[in-house]
């Protein structure tokens, strides 16, 4: 399912004095099978658009179609929409209530798919904790409470992803995790990434995450989307980026001031690309662009 | 002089003991340092920064604070006035509507005339450069921007000690700037002794001292650029270096004659003069 978004505007307390403008126009176009990022700082409506993309905001004014599914139209099955756009909230493991995971992770799937029996319902609880990569006869009875931090976020997501989302969506998912906890995490998402869910959308502040990550990346100011494009191609507009208060990644902090001193490097942004680009470089005794 | 001081601290969140939270924690901060304390999930930093003002009492050792040991329930109020605490969701530390009240809160709860507290609450808010938002409603501001009225909040009953846990993770990067310049300026402007608990190995680099908890105890402990230096230790208590470390340590494999860089602007530095050398 592709998502195709037009003149998409949202505005919060309509016709009140404290009306805000979340969204002013957004066009961006996700196509199916993209890891797919998106930036801006707090306000600039990032949460807002996510919000549309499983009905969680109805459109007001403007064009938003995910597959065949037109979400400006009144009669659009909301419900079926909802189940094959998965959404993971910022922090969503203290979304978690039920006394065991798998009462947890089930419930969303109940509510989704009423035919399931309780056999099919257990069977479909079972690979989606163990594609998040926890051991079913370990957690099942545990209460989600008594997890560790990066386990009870995995129960999180195995909830939402247990009705196979075609389109799973994440906000800040790797937020508060330890390093090493990041890194599991992003693994994770690439390894459900084109199965089990065909297109995953993040949202986060953390750039060097997005270069390393994303196939393509849409940044969001003001309401509206000013980029869009592969991480390399918006990365190396870096002056534009800090205009906006955002950051960069490391690499392109480091290529930037290269640049100034007339060290042209041509990279992707990724550590290990950036690594093997200065390695090439070496050799030519940092050749300059006007020799 | 000492602002900290653990002896042989041990903490469990269970009655009848075992399973330490924090196990056998011996550790000195003296007055006007910038700690930073790293650690994965569940390491026990939290714990740690609880212990310091008397929120959780040692269930063995004694945690002293300015020469006061936390147990000594008399003086729990004037620990806490010395021990201020910033936490990881600013949500959940705004009690008023309005900024200045949230900012009041605190000098009223140590019962301050009322001329002090609003000499206290300019004071705090112009520290962390919000006093435009005096009348402002802090629902309505963005996270970095309640993070600093969390801040003025804990600076207005002038601690001497300012303890953050994850203060930034829930913030975007400007906030996160915002943050860590205030805190930086009470270190260096006000001799604000600053504990900083983080997960962002970057943020640990503008500290004095950087201490890695694993398993409750104190593991490393030193100049950040020192921790940082020994990458595979600090990996094998699931922490990784700072980006541009891990690039510079890669290029150093690969033969490239590189110094330690730390930060992007050293690390382009570096390159710039091995490149240049040939």
């Amino acid at each position: 399912m592709r998502i195709v978004a037009k003149g998409l505007k949202y505005v919060y307390n309509p016709k009140s004095p404290f009306a805000s403008t979340a969204l002013d126009g957004v066009d961006i176009e996700i196509k199916e099978g993209e890891f797919f990022g998106i930036i801006g700082h707090t306000g600039s409506g990032k949460s807002t658009f996510v919000q549309h993309l499983n009905a969680l905001l109805k459109v007001s004014e403007g064009y938003l179609k995910i597959g065949e599914y037109d979400l400006a139209e009144k009669k659009c099955n909301f419900l079926e929409l909802r189940s094959k756009v998965g959404m993971v909230f910022q922090y969503p493991e203290y979304q978690l209530f039920a006394e065991t995971v798998e009462k947890d992770v089930a419930f969303g799937l109940k509510n989704f798919r009423k035919e399931l029996n309780e056999e099919e319902t257990r069977a479909a609880v079972k690979e989606a904790l163990e594609t998040v990569g926890l051991d079913w006869n370990a957690v099942k009875d545990a209460s989600p409470f008594e997890l560790s931090g990066g386990q009870k976020r995995r129960v999180a997501i195995a909830g939402v992803i247990v009705t196979k989302p075609e389109i799973l969506i994440l906000d800040e998912p790797a937020a508060g995790l330890d390093p090493l906890g990041k890194k599991e995490l992003m693994e994770l998402l690439h390894s459900i990434h084109g199965g089990w869910c065909k297109t995953i959308v993040i949202v986060s502040h953390d750039m060097d995450e997005i270069a390393e990550n994303c196939t393509r990346a849409a940044v969001f100011s003001a309401g509206k989307v000013v980029m869009e494009g592969k991480p390399s191609e918006i990365f190396s507009r870096a002056d534009e980026l800090l205009s906006l208060g955002l950051d960069i990644p490391v690499t392109a902090k480091c290529a930037r001031i290269l640049q100034s001193r007339g060290i042209k490097i041509g990279t992707d942004f990724t550590c290990d690309d950036f690594v093997k680009q200065v390695l090439a470089l070496r050799g030519k005794g940092g050749e300059r662009d006007d020799e | 002089m000492e602002a900290v001081h653990f002896d042989n601290v041990r903490y469990s969140y269970r009655e009848e003991g075992g399973e330490y939270a924090v196990n056998g924690v011996t550790l000195t901060v003296r007055e006007g340092e910038f700690v930073a304390v790293l650690g994965r999930n569940g390491s026990g930093k939290s714990t740690l920064a609880k212990l310091i003002n008397a929120l959780l009492e040692p269930t063995s050792g004694t945690v002293t604070v300015f020469g006061m040991d936390t147990l000594d329930e008399k003086k729990t109020f004037e620990i806490r006035k010395n021990a201020g605490m910033v936490f990881q969701n600013p949500d959940n530390q705004t009690v008023a509507s309005i900024v200045e009240d949230d900012v009041a809160f605190g000098p009223e709860n140590i019962g301050l005339p009322r001329e002090e507290i609003g000499k206290r609450i300019d004071f705090a808010l112009k520290a962390v450069g919000m006093e435009q938002f005096r009348h402002a409603t802090p629902s309505r501001l963005s996270g970095g921007q309640k993070q600093r009225i969390a801040i003025a909040g804990v600076l207005a009953i002038l601690p001497k000690i300012m303890i953050l846990d994850e203060s930034t993770a829930m913030l975007d990067p400007k906030g996160r700037r915002e943050v860590m310049e205030v805190v930086r300026r009470l270190n260096k402007e006000q001799g604000m002794t600053v504990i900083l608990i983080t997960h962002f190995m970057e943020e640990a680099l503008q500290a004095d001292r950087a201490i890695v908890m694993h398993n409750g105890e104190v593991v490393m402990d030193g100049a950040p650029e020192e921790i940082f230096a020994r990458s595979e230790e600090l990996e094998s208590y699931n922490l990784t270096l700072p980006r541009a470390a891990y690039i510079c340590k890669k290029l150093q494999e690969a033969g490239m004659s590189v110094g330690n860089a730390f930060t992007a602007e050293e690390l382009a530095e570096e390159i710039c003069g091995s490149l240049q050398k040939g």
